[in-house]
């Protein structure tokens, strides 16, 4: 097919365009990180710096402890990832395979759970940790997400797809359900599981207003709450600033880049579905 | 491009799977699982939803009409029974009309410039004539996965009134800029430019999805009957991708009525409560002030508005399309 030339350009101007709109924040916060103390806040700002310190990045981690929040954030990012994983396939499997009294039901209602904001459960989930003396902890910040309406959703879709015929060959071969999910589901449903367990490591790195809700002590400080209460102290101090948020975004993106393929089909399924 | 063929796969299967199903169902009574297997699978997730979302929400509602405040947080036997008065209070708080007058400013401006953002990038993206079409749909994704925190941080120092980068662009290019987060009228307006800038690469993959999912033989067909890319966009483009369009809008929409973490982090809610949103509101009145009864009557009045606007949307939609 002939392509019309002025329109190739046009395209892919607006496209570098684009990716220079979207790239540009994160480029100049690298960028301003890697400065020396006081040269972002010049005028003209300065888009690169002259000489490259990486001084910040130690000040993160010697005067102002983030390494603290980034070891928490790794330590429940990680556990909610592993634990949620299994909780909600289980459930996911459950309601698409395994036929029992009350689950179309059960189904029902979760779903509905979807449209109400979780921010109207906060304020009594608070008095409710309170009460378990969950407060300042990590199991706090942990078990709310454990569970999760749109993962066991997300899964239930998949599994639909794995065949009786599997199922119940092993069933008439004795083995237990328990087993069955184990050995036989948990294979197929691999690629699923991969797309969930780094949605939720995102989402739970990312997490910011009930960690902020939940810890009071700094030493437990997930990242964000750790970088978000270090604005007011630090406005003027731009570079480390910018240090910060690097250490806080460059985790996840490492992560997302990796493992994208997953991720993004994740977000194509999820949005199929409605 | 296979992201979307997997995502169209599992579709495909999910859908044929059920027939079959069916179709077996008759004489395997043997084979079929126990209440007891189906509702232990079910057990883990359910319990965790039920103590630390539904009942919470529940309880939520109870709250509402309960004076419950900083001495009912030390002990609950303080709070009381205050029936609709928590509402009352709402209806005549300047706060509570400018925080809701906000968080309608930031979606009904916000949502729509997303909405068309993420369309204009799919269209781009997927078009024919664009290569390195991966490399793109990443770029443009990237700012999505980045923590808000974090990017909202840069942001702040972005919008400087002197040292920004913002202002020294639109000084070259000849313009006046602004002290965006201080000054009350600008602060929303740049609060969702960058809102803007994080979340269109969402919608962006759900676009892509969609936009392959219409058949090639509309277009060829139109292009047949002398349709040119502008009719073709309207006449094929538009209507077949109704329903993506509705789901977009509404979830885009419902993200965004729950604003906290950009005001949190780059204004307070400031200047003169400009950019105080609904959450932001109820964050304060809840656990700054521990006016717990009052804040839960804020988050109801919220969940309210939310699905009133999705049912609208929903309608609205229906009622085009017909």
């Amino acid at each position: 097919m002939r392509r019309p030339r002025l329109a190739v350009w046009g395209v892919h101007a607006a496209l570098v365009l684009g990716a220079l709109a979207a790239m540009l924040p994160m480029l100049w916060m690298v960028s301003a990180s890697l400065m020396p103390s006081g040269e972002a806040s010049t005028f003209p700002p300065r888009l690169f710096p002259r000489t490259v310190t990486f001084v910040h990045y130690g000040e993160l981690f010697t005067r102002l402890n983030l390494g603290r929040g980034l070891a928490n954030s790794a330590f429940v990012s990680l556990v909610v990832t592993a634990v949620s994983l299994v909780i909600n396939s289980m459930a996911g499997y459950a309601f698409a395979k395994l036929r029992f009294r009350g689950r179309d039901q059960a189904f029902k209602l979760l779903v509905t759970g979807l449209v109400i904001p979780v921010q109207v459960s906060m304020l009594p989930l608070f008095l409710l940790m309170k009460n378990l003396h969950l407060i300042n902890t990590y199991a706090g910040v942990i078990i709310p997400s454990l569970a999760s309406i749109f993962g066991i959703f997300l899964i239930r879709q998949y599994a639909q797809s794995v065949p009786d015929e599997l199922l119940d060959a092993a069933r008439i071969d004795g083995a237990g359900e328990l087993r069955i999910y184990f050995s036989i589901v948990v294979p197929v449903i691999r690629p699923i599981l991969a797309t969930l367990a780094i949605w939720t490591f995102l989402t739970t790195w990312n997490d910011f207003m009930w960690p902020l809700i939940v810890l009071s002590d700094e030493s437990r400080y997930t990242l964000p709450v750790a970088l978000a209460s270090l604005v007011g102290e630090h406005v003027q101090d731009t570079e480390l600033m910018m240090a910060g948020s690097v250490l806080t975004i460059f985790p996840v993106l490492l992560v997302f880049l990796v493992l994208q393929r997953y991720y993004v089909e994740g977000v194509m399924m999820g949005s199929v579905k409605g | 491009m296979s992201l979307a063929g997997g995502a169209t796969d599992v579709m495909g299967e999910a859908a044929a799977a059920p027939p079959p199903a069916r179709k077996k169902r008759v004489g395997r009574a043997s084979l079929e699982t126990t209440n007891a297997a189906g509702w232990m699978f079910l057990a883990p997730a359910l319990i965790l939803i039920g103590i630390f979302f539904l009942l919470p929400v529940v309880a939520s509602l109870l709250l509402s009409v309960s004076d419950f405040d900083i001495y009912a947080v030390g002990d609950p036997s303080n709070a009381r029974f205050v029936g609709a008065a928590n509402y009352g209070r709402l209806l005549h708080s300047a706060d509570f009309w400018v925080a809701l007058r906000n968080t309608f400013y930031f979606a009904l401006v916000g949502g729509p410039l997303t909405v068309a953002a993420s369309l204009g990038a799919a269209l781009l993206v997927n078009t024919k004539l664009a290569r390195f079409k991966g490399f793109f749909r990443t770029v443009y994704f990237i700012p999505f996965v980045t923590t808000l925190v974090a990017v909202a941080i840069v942001w702040r120092y972005l919008y400087h009134p002197r040292y920004g980068l913002i202002n020294y662009a639109l000084g070259a290019a000849g313009l006046h800029g602004a002290d965006w987060l201080g000054d009350p009228r600008w602060a929303l307006p740049a609060i969702i430019v960058m809102s803007v800038w994080k979340n269109f690469g969402y919608n962006m993959l759900i676009f892509i999805a969609g936009l392959q999912s219409i058949p090639g033989e509309l277009y060829e067909a139109a292009e047949l009957d002398g349709a040119g890319p502008v009719r073709r966009f309207r006449h094929v483009t538009v209507p077949m991708l109704g329903p993506t369009l509705l789901f977009v809008a509404v979830i885009t929409l419902i993200g965004y009525f729950q604003l906290f973490a950009e005001p949190y982090v780059m204004t307070q809610g400031g200047p003169l409560r400009s950019t105080t949103s609904v959450v932001l509101l109820m964050y304060e009145e809840g656990f700054r002030w521990w006016r717990m009864g009052y804040a839960a009557a804020l988050a109801f009045v919220l969940f309210i508005v939310m699905l009133l606007w999705t049912f609208i949307q929903a309608r609205v939609q229906r009622w085009s399309t017909s």
